[in-house]
């Protein structure tokens, strides 16, 4: 990707993420995701109606890395099944970690092609999927 | 200042500024550990040849270099830990566990290092002392009027870093340490951030317990101090057994322990970082301390005036007297501003330091962190202030 493009849209979704702030609303499944090796801290929260995934919001101090990340990936999961959703998130972690993944399911989330060379950067990138995930998990043991 | 005498420095435009977090290391230490892994390796105690004889003498010495480097009353107070952590742990659990009841109370600061948070904690999760926040003022600092406030008939202690790691404020240990010699109060001092900055007087300010790291002070990683009046030493309770502490041991399960500090030392201890240690001190001591804080000092106040000329930085501490600076580029999370200054070789730290409850105080829990040392330069503070300077392209140059 062209690195122009790639910071443009990278500070885009850092400026003015989608779906910033929480919500006071039981019905959402909830996490905080403290990295262990970053100081990122943010809070995620995720509703899924009928199979299918209908808001992600989250808020917290976090890094460029983690803020876009977290905006780009709500953006490419809202509406898609939970099934559809793993299947992102699978890809997406598969890329961030250099191995195979499928190009076509992941969309801007390609930005973060090359994190891998900043080795400290790396789980800023996984830090909204990381959450997402448990979200998933627990929807799951219900 | 010397900064001939490390290698990191030689041939590298390296500006080092995360000297609260570890310091670069003098030739000489890396010398001295390099010739006991290569002409002395051996354990201490009962060792009767010759190389043997010197690395005991060696690491024995090493008590005598700490008890003069920081004026405690003999080399018996001196124990060899695997840093200020360990060595904070040994004092609640080794000797507070035993000597304090539920309801006493021991007074801390919010700004504090973890290290000197949590094991209170846990004790009192433990035994039900009461834990007080003595109160900052409004620039983050710790008055004696603010302790003299806090002390109550229930104070059994009072245990606070002598420089903090964020803020970098340097507490009057003398007056606090007299007040509590006068109310019979315990004084635990941690001096990570203090002791390898300045001079640290054990025996003026009335310290109790002082804890320090040796890699915080050009010395290697692994080994600490935990300095103690003689007479807690031998009160305080071990909290690891083995060989090297004990006198004797038998069948019917009685046993004897040896005397402070060897009590303290069980197993085979890092014999090499003591060496290291050893001349870590040595080299400090030769510089001067004086000359080390008053270096420090004029290159923060230089760092506060030119930062103050850049209107996007926010300084958190500018008035405290060491050498740390906690800053951040307004609208920037600290983690993006410490990669974007590695992009210029200027190594700093981003985050809450392991003081997170600070933020009680400042109202945000990170910043970036300038710490820094007697090999420090105004050419360093001219590059840092050139590229925070520059910072508004920081998105370009990070991403």
């Amino acid at each position: 990707m062209d690195s122009h493009l790639r910071r443009e849209i990278i500070l885009d979704n850092y400026q003015e993420p989608v779906n910033r702030g929480l919500v006071d609303d039981s019905s959402y499944l909830k996490t905080n995701t403290n990295s262990e090796s970053c100081i990122d801290n943010l809070d995620f929260m995720m509703k899924v109606v009928d199979g299918k995934i209908s808001d992600i919001r989250f808020d917290g101090e976090a890094c460029v890395i983690s803020t876009s990340a977290s905006s780009i990936l709500i953006n490419s999961l809202l509406g898609k099944s939970v099934l559809e959703a793993k299947e992102i998130l699978h890809n997406y972690q598969d890329m961030i970690y250099e191995k195979d993944y499928d190009k076509s399911l992941l969309g801007e989330l390609e930005v973060y092609d090359e994190i891998s060379k900043q080795p400290n950067r790396v789980n800023c990138a996984l830090l909204p999927s990381v959450a997402i995930n448990n979200m998933i998990k627990e929807l799951e043991n219900m | 200042m010397h900064r001939e005498d490390f290698a990191m420095l030689q041939g590298s435009d390296l500006v080092y500024f995360d000297n609260g977090a570890t310091t670069l290391k003098p030739k000489c230490v890396v010398s001295d550990m390099m010739d006991y892994y290569t002409k002395h390796t051996s354990n201490i105690h009962r060792g009767d040849y010759d190389f043997a004889i010197l690395t005991n003498k060696l690491y024995d010495d090493t008590r005598d270099v700490v008890c003069k480097f920081i004026n405690c009353n003999s080399s018996k107070e001196v124990v060899f830990t695997g840093g200020a952590t360990m060595s904070i742990n040994m004092v609640v659990f080794g000797y507070m566990r035993n000597h304090l009841k539920k309801g006493d109370e021991v007074l801390l600061t919010k700004s504090e290092h973890a290290s000197n948070v949590l094991p209170w904690i846990k004790l009192s999760e433990e035994i039900g002392i009461v834990i007080k926040y003595m109160d900052l003022d409004s620039n983050y600092t710790l008055s004696v009027a603010s302790v003299l406030k806090s002390i109550s008939d229930k104070t059994k202690v009072i245990s606070i870093a002598h420089v903090t790691n964020v803020v970098g404020d340097v507490r009057d240990i003398e007056a606090i340490g007299k007040i509590c010699k006068d109310a019979g109060i315990l004084f635990n001092v941690d001096g990570a951030q203090s002791v390898p900055h300045m001079k640290v007087d054990f025996i003026k300010s009335n310290i109790d317990f002082l804890s320090f790291s040796g890699h915080k002070m050009g010395g290697p990683t692994g080994v600490g101090v935990l300095v103690g009046k003689e007479k807690l030493l031998n009160e305080m309770e071990p909290l690891c057994y083995g060989g090297g502490m004990n006198q004797s041991f038998e069948g019917d399960s009685s046993y004897e322990l040896k005397k402070a500090p060897l009590k303290f030392e069980a197993g085979t201890p890092p014999i090499a970082e003591v060496i290291g240690l050893r001349r870590a001190i040595l080299y400090l001591m030769d510089i001067g301390m004086d000359k080390i804080h008053e270096h420090e000092i004029s290159l923060k106040k230089y760092l506060v005036k030119e930062l103050e000329n850049i209107p996007n930085i926010v300084l958190y501490n500018k008035d405290s007297e060491s050498g740390i600076l906690a800053f951040n580029i307004e609208g920037v999370f600290a983690q993006d501003s410490s990669v974007y200054l590695n992009h210029y070789n200027i190594c700093v730290r981003a985050g809450n330091h392991c003081a997170k409850m600070l933020k009680d105080y400042i109202g945000i829990k990170n910043t970036v962190r300038v710490s820094m040392y007697l090999y420090n330069t105004i050419n360093d503070i001219d590059r840092l202030v050139e590229v925070l300077k520059n910072s508004q392209d920081i998105f370009k140059v990070v991403l």
